[in-house]
């Protein structure tokens, strides 16, 4: 079909082109295609190219010797981890954020809308700080977390040795924060467009609540719940400022793979650090290859809400 | 009416609350304990006054930069075919998707004396003013003695701001510029308009509000920024100094109610950021909706 058709076009196609006076001159052109080029080149090509290069640059031994070492090992585990709590709970809300903000029209719903998109608006360092103030050893909750003074909640926390601050749950409830917006963002715009209409022939056809949002909505959303869920991965995997705040740099312990890049960089261990910043810069190609991906496919819509 | 609004407004509401809102109260609480002489101490001693001004300094210089060039490779990407375009295209999200710490490690990599932008500049910088001196002339006082560097000095800085504040302009500005009717250029070029007139009086007028959108988003979000800025600066305080991570010093050094303090000024600064994006986004889309 597409064949014949695009034929005809370029056969219709006059030999000077009739909108020359819509477009600009040839030399304009280049020269601002030229300078976008160098633009591009030098602030997104040259970074990434340089954390291969340097990870590269002692050689592949020393590149698998840096990541299998018990620290780096570890880090990449407490990252995974990390990812697999807060990816799903996040993913959760947004598709219930999504659901109530796109499919109803209810008072004080464009605050709500704010409200979603507020952690982006924050400073990392002080999504790690507001933690800190509670469940630090001096925040609201800290005298109930590590001291025996108020011995009913306090021995009871004792008992199971919760530790929050300075251990994997606040690692956790910062990443939360931090890759919070990202799945409603994504699904919210989308949900809108599509509108209500199915869902409610499905609910006209006999099916109830769960029927409809598994057979109509999720098929319909699932490329754009897909990215925003790519998007919050690789968020949750690289986030450094809000984590570095509640960690405490345990080595092996409360390190996550950016912290341990952090560690290695101060250390003067480049290539170390490179490599294993290789395997972020990685996680951002393969994320990127599957923005472009479902663009490519299902076109701009479902990946509209980048921002 | 559809099912499931009381339940997932529900969840919605708790879970928001849980998060973020919940956290977020306990930086106002925790300053509203202080006396106003306290507060003031804390976020206006000359320390943090010269990181407000280096923050909001170098944001605004970067999202300004950012504004120029991301008008153009939008363009660029929107109205004209170069080979590679489609990979360009993917690596301008590349800031959003690179984690902050990989981002600030190659930036400072590369424009430290030693790599590979810097190196040549320190280099070439440092001959150019040894030969300028030889020859008596007076051009050499631009130039400063220990050549140009870039990394740990306050030019790395809005460097690093540009780098993750570029998908933003670009973002923005694309989906408007993919939807402009080709007939308005055709009016105005019928009317007798160059080209220049069209762009200055048609196009550009209807990509003022996303560009003015594109450059908040950036501007706030390179007020945040600290991961990819405490690699590139050297953190002296007076200096090199952003507020976040003025935030985190005093945070290590146990000065709790001080760095809340100054957390909350940042905040409120990032939540009047907020509203002005609201506005103009607003703004745009009344544009975009009376435009014929």
């Amino acid at each position: 079909m597409a064949g014949p058709a695009t034929s005809l076009v370029k056969r219709a196609r006059p030999i000077v082109p009739l909108r020359r006076s819509t477009t600009e001159p040839p030399w304009v052109r280049r020269l601002l295609t030229g300078i976008a080029l160098v633009f591009f080149v030098l602030f997104l090509f040259v970074p990434l190219a340089e954390v291969f290069y340097e990870a590269f640059r002692k050689g592949v031994g020393l590149y698998f010797d840096a990541l299998s070492t018990h620290d780096a090992w570890e880090a990449i585990k407490l990252t995974l981890f990390v990812a697999v709590i807060c990816v799903p709970l996040n993913t959760i809300f947004g598709v219930a954020a999504a659901w109530a903000i796109a499919k109803y029209r209810f008072p004080c719903r464009s605050l709500l809308l704010t409200l979603v998109d507020l952690p982006f608006a924050v400073s990392p360092v002080i999504a790690g700080l507001i933690y800190v103030l509670i469940f630090g050893a001096r925040g609201w909750w800290g005298p109930y977390m590590n001291a025996g003074d108020h011995p009913w909640l306090g021995s009871w926390l004792n008992g199971y040795d919760i530790k929050v601050i300075f251990a994997v749950p606040g690692i956790v409830l910062a990443t939360l924060f931090v890759s919070f917006p990202f799945v409603a963002r994504e699904l919210i715009p989308l949900m809108e467009a599509q509108g209500n209409d199915e869902e409610y022939a499905a609910l006209t056809l006999g099916a109830n609540g769960w029927q409809t949002f598994w057979r109509v909505t999720l098929p319909n959303i699932k490329w754009g719940l897909f990215y925003g869920v790519i998007l919050c991965n690789a968020r949750t995997m690289g986030e450094f400022g809000a984590v570095s705040v509640v960690s405490g740099h345990i080595r092996g312990k409360t390190n996550t793979l950016p912290l341990h890049i952090e560690v290695l960089y101060n250390d003067y261990q480049m290539s170390a650090a490179f490599a294993c910043a290789s395997l972020l810069a990685f996680l951002a190609m393969i994320t990127l290859a599957l923005k472009s991906f479902i663009e490519w496919r299902h076109g701009r819509a479902h990946t509209k809400a980048a921002l | 009416m559809l099912p499931g609004f009381g339940l997932t407004l529900g969840y919605s509401l708790t879970y928001l609350g849980l998060i973020v809102l919940i956290p977020l109260s306990a930086a106002f609480l925790k300053t509203s304990s202080l006396t106003w002489s306290e507060f003031v101490a804390a976020t206006c001693n000359p320390r943090v006054i010269a990181s407000y001004k280096l923050s909001f300094g170098a944001s605004f210089a970067a999202a300004s930069v950012n504004s120029v060039f991301g008008l153009l490779a939008a363009w660029v990407l929107t109205r004209y075919q170069f080979p590679g375009k489609k990979i360009f295209d993917a690596m301008v999200d590349l800031p959003f998707a690179l984690p902050t710490a990989v981002a600030g490690i190659a930036l400072t990599t590369i424009y430290s004396p030693k790599g590979w932008i810097g190196g040549p500049l320190y280099d070439y910088s440092l001959q150019l003013r040894h030969w300028l001196d030889s020859k008596g002339s007076n051009l050499v006082a631009l130039l400063p003695e220990e050549g140009i560097r870039i990394s740990y000095t306050a030019f790395g800085i809005f460097l690093a701001l540009t780098f993750i504040g570029l998908p933003f302009v670009v973002r923005t500005l694309q989906p408007v510029m993919e939807d402009m009717e080709p007939e308005l250029e055709e009016v105005s070029a019928t009317l007798g308009a160059s080209r220049w007139q069209t762009f200055t009086r048609v196009l550009f007028p209807a990509l003022l509000p996303p560009l003015l959108t594109g450059f908040a988003l950036a501007f706030a979000r390179a007020l945040g920024e600290y991961g990819s800025v405490v690699f590139i600066a050297s953190n002296m305080p007076y200096k090199t100094e952003i507020t976040p991570l003025l935030i985190y010093a005093q945070l290590d050094q146990n000065k709790y109610s001080q760095a809340t303090a100054i957390a909350v000024v940042l905040l409120v600064a990032s939540f009047c950021m907020l509203l002005v994006i609201n506005l103009l986004q607003r703004w745009a889309q009344s544009r975009a909706g009376s435009s014929p």
